[in-house]
């Protein structure tokens, strides 16, 4: 090497170290750099794999079905068949690897049903929703609804279902033993069609007279002389019957 | 062998050598022998199918995946979100994500002419923008249609979520990397229903293998009249919509 070193000009021998360096850099690129870095294909076949190693949290329905039985049987012929177990229980892929350690929540309060049968103007017509505020206030809607078998509105018993704001103010007031129908008289129609058919109000003086009359013989009333007082007005142009003013 | 039959034979030769050649070419131009041959037919193409008249914007599906993908909490990171339609009797239009909407000023019910939800997510183009401009060629399309990000290659450069028409990306606040919805590759991939179509109670979204004639979005698709989002961008997106409002930008 020493003897042929000399011989060579000094231009040929750069050219020579030029050619080595492009040489070691390409050998470094193939060797030493890794293939994803360079290779789309490669890159997009690791990131594919990254992708599907990813963790699954929502097992469903069908993975429920496995264990809870009862409850799809119920759920399966119902308004909510089409709902998955985890919409309203949550994402249950834990759950169904360590049953016994980790325990699905149940909604149970009045704030989550609300979420999709609350009134919105913007929801579709026909889907069944309801006033959070009016409708049986405090009450949980699982006292009344079954959440695996919901039925369709059924018209409600009480007046208080619709008329809650009354029934509130009547609550404290001292007609709070009267029913409704004392003074409404209310058709059965009207729980069909409940704008088209009215429930009747007292139209007389004589009708609170029955209670509030001198004459009256129901006990702990706060009587007047119904030919004296309040002349040619009506009761309720002056008390308001819901809520009327104790002396 | 003389001149003449040497050239001959030499010229039929090379021409049925070149028949032979083109026939194999041939049969790749017919689409089912070609896709055989690659192994394209045991390949799905995903799609979604979205029936706006069944949406009652709940919300159940943005927190589903936001659950199931990690996205952050706060209201302006969402893979899939809905946005909620107003449009008054004066004609002017409100749009607004149900996500952040306390606070949003509400419309007296009369003034109303109409109003809907409008579920949104990634329409995974099949002409997608986003993959055109990446820079480093972190985004790209799988076989089965979907549009991926490669985190470890993306360097943050906002530039696709720029370019996306639908407003479908977002820059992952922890990792710095461009983040998008993947049709929850990871299930879809076990045979699982993305988790937004897995969680909504009335079956608005419908996903399926646009290839099969016996999915569920194929069906939805036959039934229904579609639109998609943006059409004359012509990015063919593979997210369709039925009973679509003109309005719906």
């Amino acid at each position: 090497m020493k003897n042929l070193l000399p011989k060579l000009p000094e231009h040929i021998f750069r050219l020579f170290l030029v050619f080595l360096v492009f040489l070691g850099v390409i050998l470094l690129v193939r060797f030493f750099i890794p293939n994803s870095f360079r290779e789309h294909k490669v890159q997009i076949a690791s990131t594919v794999e990254r992708e599907k190693a990813r963790e699954i949290k929502f097992a469903g329905t069908s993975a429920c079905a496995v264990c809870h039985e009862e409850q799809y049987n119920i759920k399966k012929n119902g308004y909510h068949k089409n709902l998955s177990c985890e919409t309203c229980h949550g994402p249950a892929q834990g759950h169904t690897e360590n049953p016994t350690e980790i325990k699905p929540p149940a909604p149970r309060d009045r704030k989550f049903c609300p979420v999709c049968h609350a009134y919105n103007a913007s929801r579709p017509i026909g889907f069944p929703q309801i006033n959070p505020v009016a409708h049986n206030p405090l009450q949980p809607c699982i006292t009344c609804h079954e959440p695996h078998d919901p039925k369709p509105p059924e018209t409600p018993r009480e007046c208080k279902a619709c008329h809650g704001e009354f029934e509130r103010t009547k609550e404290v007031s001292p007609h709070v033993l009267l029913k409704c129908t004392t003074c409404h008289v209310t058709p059965a129609l009207h729980k069909v069609t409940p704008w088209s058919v009215r429930p009747s109000k007292p139209t007389t003086r004589e009708f609170c007279g029955r209670c509030h009359g001198q004459e009256s013989t129901v006990a702990k009333t706060a009587k007047v002389d119904m030919a004296s007082h309040g002349e040619k007005y009506v009761c309720w142009q002056c008390h308001y019957p819901h809520a009327p003013e104790v002396r | 062998m003389d001149r003449r039959n040497f050239l001959r034979k030499t010229l039929s030769f090379i021409i049925s050598v070149g028949a032979l050649g083109s026939l194999k070419e041939i049969l790749n131009i017919i689409p089912a022998i070609a896709e055989v041959k690659n192994g394209e037919l045991t390949k799905p193409v995903y799609g979604m199918g979205i029936q706006i008249d069944k949406c009652i914007g709940c919300g159940r599906c943005v927190e589903a995946c936001k659950i199931e993908n990690d996205v952050p909490q706060e209201p302006f990171f969402f893979r899939t979100w809905v946005e909620k339609y107003v449009i008054k009797k004066d004609g002017t239009v409100i749009v607004q994500n149900i996500a952040n909407e306390t606070g949003a000023e509400t419309v007296p019910e009369k003034d109303i002419l109409r109003s809907f939800f409008v579920p949104k997510l990634c329409n995974q183009c099949a002409n997608p923008p986003c993959v055109q401009v990446c820079p480093v060629g972190a985004t790209f399309s799988t076989e089965e249609g979907v549009v991926l990000v490669d985190e470890k290659r993306c360097i943050g450069c906002r530039y696709c979520i720029q370019a996306c028409p639908y407003g479908a990306r977002y820059l992952h606040p922890t990792k710095k990397t461009a983040d998008k919805c993947t049709f929850c590759y990871h299930r879809i991939e076990k045979g699982l229903l993305p988790a937004c179509v897995e969680v909504c109670p009335t079956q608005a979204r419908i996903f399926g293998d646009l290839k099969s004639m016996a999915s569920p979005l194929v069906r939805f698709k036959r039934m229904n009249k579609l639109h998609v989002l943006k059409p004359y961008l012509n990015t063919e997106p593979k997210v369709s919509y039925a009973d679509l409002d003109g309005e719906v930008r």
